[in-house]
C-alpha cells in the first residue's frame, strides 16, 4: 500500500491527570431471575486529548461500560460497585439530578445510530440550541449565532438552511455531524463516542472519524471510543481496551496490542478482522480458478428505472452495468448505500423486470421468464439476506424454515424431506438439536447458518449473498466466510457477493464490480482493482478502509 | 391541492356513500314498517283503503331500487324526507335535537382528553414503580365500566346521596355534568392506554438518550421531546373514538333523559321511523368522516416528515 503512512497519534502525556478514571466497575441488569452482572471489574483511564478504544463483540459489555460512565444505563441497569472519576470527582454515586449538571457540559455523547438519535419533529437548529439552553449559555440571539457557528464548524454546508431543516431532510452522515456539533457545543472534557460510525458508509465513516480527530486535537478533549471494529480502533486510538463477556482481556498502547497481543482472544480478534488481515489473505491462491469454464452469470448493460412520486419522475437506480461470473467463482458487487448494488441483485434473481439489458443465469434468460417458469427458476438461484434476525419467521421451527423451500417444488415424501433437511443442516455445521428450536433461541451466527441451509436445500447453482455477513461479529463473520468458502469448493457454487465492506470483498471474491450512483466505475479481478483502481471513487473507497494506519508493521 | 388531500377527500366521499347504502339496505330489510305501526292502531279506525292511500303518499310500496335512487337524489339536494311518527321534516327534527348532543359530545371528548393526559402524565412522572403500575391499570378499569351502570351510579351518589345536583329540573349546565362524566370515563380509557404506551416507547428512542446526554432532566425530556411524539399517534385514535362517543351518547341520553340525537335515535328505532334513522346514520357518518378527514389533514401540520420535501438535500 502506498498510502499506509504511519500517522499514529502521539502517546498521551502521562504527567497530566486523567480526565476519566474507572476502577473496578461492576454493572448488573435486572432480569427475570434477579440481577445478572454484565460488567466485571473494569478499570481504565483516559487522559486529556487521548482516544481510548473499548473494543469487543456484541454482548462484551462495552456499551454498558460507556453508559455507566455517563449515567445513562437502561432502567433495569445498576452500577453495583466501583469508582468513576471525572476530573478527580467520583460521579459513580451521583443522582440523576447531579449528573444533569455535567452531562452535555463536562461529558457528552456521540450516539451510534444518527437516523434515530435526533427528534424527528424538531428542527436541527432547535436540537443543537437545546444543549446551550439547558446549561444557560447566553441569550436567545447568542445561542442562535452559536448554533450556526457550530453547524459550520462540523462541516455542514449552508448552516442557516440546515438549522431550519428537520432530521429526515439530512443524510445519515450529515445527521452524525449535527450530533457531533451537539457533543462539542460546550467543549466538554470527555466525549463518549458509542459506535459513532457503525451505521455509516465507509467513505462517510472516514470523514466523520477525521472530524472527531480534528476536534479532539483542537479542543484537547478526551474521547472514549466504543467500537466493534478493530480497524477503526487501530487507526484512531492511543490506547486499546479489549473486552469479552464483561471482563477486560487486555489493554495497552494501540501499537503494542496490535503488534504483540498478550491474550488469546485478542489474537483471535486480530486474525478474524478482515481489515487488518488483508495482507495475509491477499496471497490466497484464488486467481487459479478464474480461468476457462463456462459463465454462470452474464449481465449485459443492465438498466433499472423506478418511478418516484406517482408517475412524475423516473429514478435510474442502475445504469448500464455489465459483468460475467464464471461457474464456481465469487463475484462481488461493491458500493455504498444508494449505489444500486441491491437493485442489481434483485434484477438478477428475477424479482423485477429490468428496464433494459440482458441477464443470463445458468444459461436461462431471466428477463423473459414469467409465471411458472420464473418460479422454477428460483431452484437455480437463491438469496441469503443481511439480517438473520429478520429473515427467519420467528414462529417457525428451524426444521420448518429449512423444509419450506422443498414443499414449494417437486413434492418429496416426508422422510426424504426430513433426511435432506438434516443433511443440509449438518453441512452448514449445525447440530441436529436445533431442529425443533425457534430462531430466537439461536445466536446470530447460527441463524445465518440456518439462512444458508434454507438457500442450499434446493441445490441451487448460484447463491446471492446480500450483505450476508455484515450484521455479524468479526469472529462469527470469519466462521461464516470459511463455511461459504468450504461450501463453494465442495458444491461448485457460484456466489454473487453484495457488500459495502471492501476488506471482506478483497478476502473472499475472485472478481469485483464497483458501483457508484448506479454506474459501474470499476471492475475486473479483485487484486487488479485493489492494486490499480481504475477510478477516483474506487481509490477513495480503498483509502477509507479502516485499519491501514497501524498495520504497515505487519 | 395536493394528491394527498384529493385522495383523502375521495375516500371520505366513498365511506359516506357506503354508509348510506348499507344502512338503506339494512333498514329496508327490517320486518314491518313505521306506517303499519302508526296507522294500524285500531283507535285511529282507518280502513284498508285509507292506509293504502297513505302508503302511496309516502311511496312506501314502489320498488326498492326506485326508492334508493329517489332517496339518494333527495339527500344530495338536502331533503331528508318526513318523519312518519312526528310528521315533521327530518332535517328540522335533527336540528332541534342536535344542541344537547353536540354539547355532550364536545365536553365529553374534552374531559376524556383531560382525564387521559392527566393519567399518562401522572404515570410518566411517578418516581415509584408500584405507583406507576397502579396508575397504568386504571384505564383497564375504566374501559370495562358499562356506561349505563356508571350513569346510574353517579346519579345515586351525586344526586340522591350527596344531593349536589338536583334530579328534577336541573339548570342547563348542571344537567350536563353527570352525563359528560359518564360519557368521558370509558372514552378516556383507550386514549390513556395508548398515550402511556407511546410515552414508554418514545422514552426508549435513542434521541431521548441524546437529550439526556445533553443534561436535560426527566421532566424536560418528557415535556420537550416525548409529549409531542407520543401524542401524534393518538390523533388517529381520537378520530376513531368519536364513533364510540356517538354510540355512548345514545345510552347516556337514555339514562339521563336528555332530549338529544341519542334520545331521538332510540325513539325512532322503537317506532321504526326509517326516514329519521336513515338521516341520523348519514349525519353521524358524515360527522365521523369529517373528523377523521380533519385529523388526516392536520397530521402534516404536526409532523414535518409528512410535509412535502422542501429545500436542498445535498
Amino acid at each position: 500500500m502506498t498510502i499506509a503512512v504511519n500517522i499514529r497519534s502521539e502517546p498521551a502525556d502521562v504527567s497530566k491527570p486523567p480526565v476519566l478514571e474507572i476502577s473496578n466497575l461492576a454493572v448488573s441488569y435486572r432480569g427475570s431471575d434477579g440481577f445478572q452482572r454484565v460488567v466485571h471489574d473494569v478499570s481504565l483511564q483516559v487522559r486529556p486529548g487521548e482516544v481510548v478504544a473499548l473494543v469487543g463483540e456484541s454482548g462484551s459489555g462495552k456499551t454498558t461500560t460507556a453508559q455507566a460512565v455517563i449515567g445513562l444505563l437502561a432502567e433495569n441497569g445498576k452500577l453495583e460497585s466501583g469508582v468513576v472519576r471525572l476530573n478527580g470527582a467520583d460521579i459513580a454515586g451521583w443522582s440523576q439530578k447531579q449528573l444533569d449538571t455535567i452531562r452535555g457540559s463536562k461529558i457528552s455523547l456521540i450516539p451510534q445510530d444518527p437516523t434515530s438519535s435526533l427528534n424527528p419533529i424538531k428542527t436541527i437548529g432547535a436540537q443543537v440550541a437545546e444543549v446551550l439552553q439547558i446549561h444557560r449559555h447566553g441569550s436567545r440571539r447568542e445561542i442562535d449565532a452559536r448554533v450556526i457557528q457550530l453547524l459550520s464548524r462540523v462541516g455542514l454546508s449552508e448552516p442557516e438552511l440546515r438549522a431550519r431543516q428537520y432530521p429526515h431532510e439530512l443524510s445519515g452522515g450529515m445527521r452524525q455531524r449535527v450530533l457531533i456539533a451537539i457533543a462539542i457545543a460546550l467543549r466538554p472534557a470527555l466525549i463518549i463516542a458509542d459506535e459513532p460510525t457503525s451505521a455509516l458508509d465507509v467513505t462517510v465513516q472516514k470523514r466523520i472519524l477525521d472530524l472527531i480527530d480534528e476536534l479532539r486535537s483542537e479542543y484537547g478533549t478526551a474521547v472514549l471510543l466504543v467500537t466493534h471494529d478493530l480497524g477503526v480502533a487501530a487507526d484512531r486510538a492511543n490506547h486499546i481496551v479489549v473486552l469479552k463477556g464483561g471482563r477486560i482481556q487486555e489493554q495497552g498502547p494501540t501499537a503494542e496490542v496490535l503488534a504483540s497481543p498478550r491474550s488469546e482472544y485478542t489474537r483471535q480478534l486480530l486474525a478474524d478482522a478482515p481489515s487488518l488481515s488483508h495482507v495475509r489473505t491477499a496471497s490466497r491462491v484464488r486467481s487459479q480458478r478464474v480461468r476457462g469454464g463456462d459463465d454462470a452469470i452474464v449481465v449485459e448493460n443492465l438498466v433499472q428505472d423506478f418511478t418516484v412520486g406517482g408517475r412524475r419522475s423516473v429514478l435510474r437506480a442502475v445504469d448500464g452495468v455489465s459483468f460475467t461470473v464464471q461457474r464456481g467463482t465469487t463475484h462481488a458487487i461493491v458500493g455504498e448505500s444508494g449505489s444500486g448494488k441491491t437493485t442489481t441483485a434483485r434484477s438478477i434473481v428475477g424479482f423485477q423486470k429490468p428496464t433494459a439489458g440482458r441477464i443470463l443465469v445458468d444459461g436461462i434468460d431471466v428477463t423473459s421468464l414469467r409465471g411458472e417458469n420464473l418460479r422454477r427458476f428460483r431452484k437455480t438461484i437463491q438469496l441469503v439476506y443481511q439480517n438473520p434476525f429478520a429473515s427467519l419467521d420467528p414462529r417457525q421451527t428451524i426444521f420448518q424454515i429449512v423444509e419450506e423451500p422443498l414443499l414449494n417444488f417437486d413434492p418429496l415424501p416426508r422422510e426424504d424431506r426430513a433426511r435432506k433437511v438434516r443433511a443440509i443442516l449438518d453441512r452448514v455445521g449445525l447440530p441436529p438439536s436445533v431442529l425443533a428450536r425457534l430462531p430466537h433461541a439461536l445466536s446470530g451466527g447460527q441463524r445465518q447458518r440456518v439462512a444458508i441451509a434454507r438457500a442450499l436445500v434446493l441445490d441451487p447453482q448460484v447463491l446471492v449473498l446480500d450483505e450476508a455477513v455484515s450484521a455479524l461479529d468479526v469472529t462469527v463473520q470469519a466462521q461464516i466466510l470459511a463455511l461459504l468458502d468450504e461450501l463453494q469448493q465442495g458444491l461448485g457454487l457460484t456466489y454473487l457477493f453484495i457488500s459495502h465492506d471492501l476488506a471482506v470483498v478483497r478476502q473472499v471474491s475472485d472478481t469485483v464490480s464497483v458501483l457508484h450512483n448506479g454506474r459501474q466505475v470499476d471492475g475486473g479481478p479483485v487484486e487488479d482493482v485493489f492494486l490499480r483502481p481504475g477510478s477516483a471513487y474506487t481509490r477513495e473507497l480503498i483509502d477509507a478502509i479502516p485499519g491501514q494506519r497501524n498495520t504497515d508493521s505487519h | 391541492m395536493s394528491r394527498y388531500v384529493i385522495g383523502r377527500i375521495g375516500q371520505a366521499a366513498l365511506v359516506l356513500w357506503a354508509a348510506f347504502t348499507i344502512s338503506f339496505v339494512l333498514l329496508q330489510a327490517l320486518p314491518g314498517d313505521a306506517i303499519l305501526i302508526k296507522f294500524l292502531n285500531p283507535e285511529l279506525g282507518l280502513g284498508p283503503e285509507q292506509i293504502a292511500e297513505i302508503r302511496a303518499s309516502y311511496a312506501a310500496d314502489s320498488p326498492l331500487p326506485v326508492q334508493y335512487f329517489h332517496t339518494v337524489a333527495n339527500f344530495l339536494t338536502g331533503h331528508f324526507g318526513y318523519s312518519i311518527h312526528a310528521g315533521v321534516p327530518v332535517g328540522e327534527l335533527i336540528l332541534a335535537n342536535l344542541p344537547p348532543t353536540l354539547w355532550l359530545a364536545t365536553l365529553g371528548l374534552l374531559l376524556s382528553v383531560v382525564l387521559a393526559v392527566t393519567l399518562a402524565a401522572l404515570s410518566a412522572l411517578s418516581p415509584l414503580g408500584w405507583l406507576r403500575y397502579f396508575i397504568q391499570s386504571i384505564p383497564s378499569f375504566f374501559i370495562s365500566t358499562p356506561v349505563f351502570w356508571l350513569g346510574i351510579l353517579l346519579i345515586q351518589v351525586f344526586s340522591f346521596q350527596l344531593k349536589l345536583i338536583p334530579v328534577i329540573n336541573p339548570g342547563p349546565w348542571e344537567a350536563l355534568i353527570l352525563p359528560v362524566l359518564t360519557l368521558a370515563v370509558p372514552i378516556s380509557a383507550p386514549l390513556a392506554q395508548i398515550l402511556m404506551r407511546n410515552i414508554d416507547h418514545v422514552l426508549t428512542e435513542p434521541f431521548v438518550a441524546v437529550a439526556r446526554a445533553k443534561g436535560a432532566s426527566h421532566r424536560w425530556v418528557l415535556w420537550k421531546h416525548v409529549a409531542k411524539n407520543a401524542f401524534l399517534p393518538t390523533l388517529t385514535i381520537g378520530g376513531i373514538l368519536f364513533g364510540e362517543l356517538l354510540a355512548g351518547a345514545v345510552v347516556t341520553e337514555a339514562v339521563f333523559g336528555l332530549n338529544g340525537l341519542g334520545g331521538l335515535t332510540q325513539r325512532s328505532v322503537n317506532d321504526q321511523d326509517i326516514a329519521v334513522l336513515q338521516a341520523i346514520v348519514v349525519f353521524s357518518a358524515a360527522a365521523f368522516v369529517l373528523i377523521n378527514l380533519t385529523v388526516d389533514l392536520l397530521y402534516p401540520v404536526f409532523d414535518p416528515r409528512l410535509r412535502v420535501r422542501q429545500g436542498a438535500v445535498a
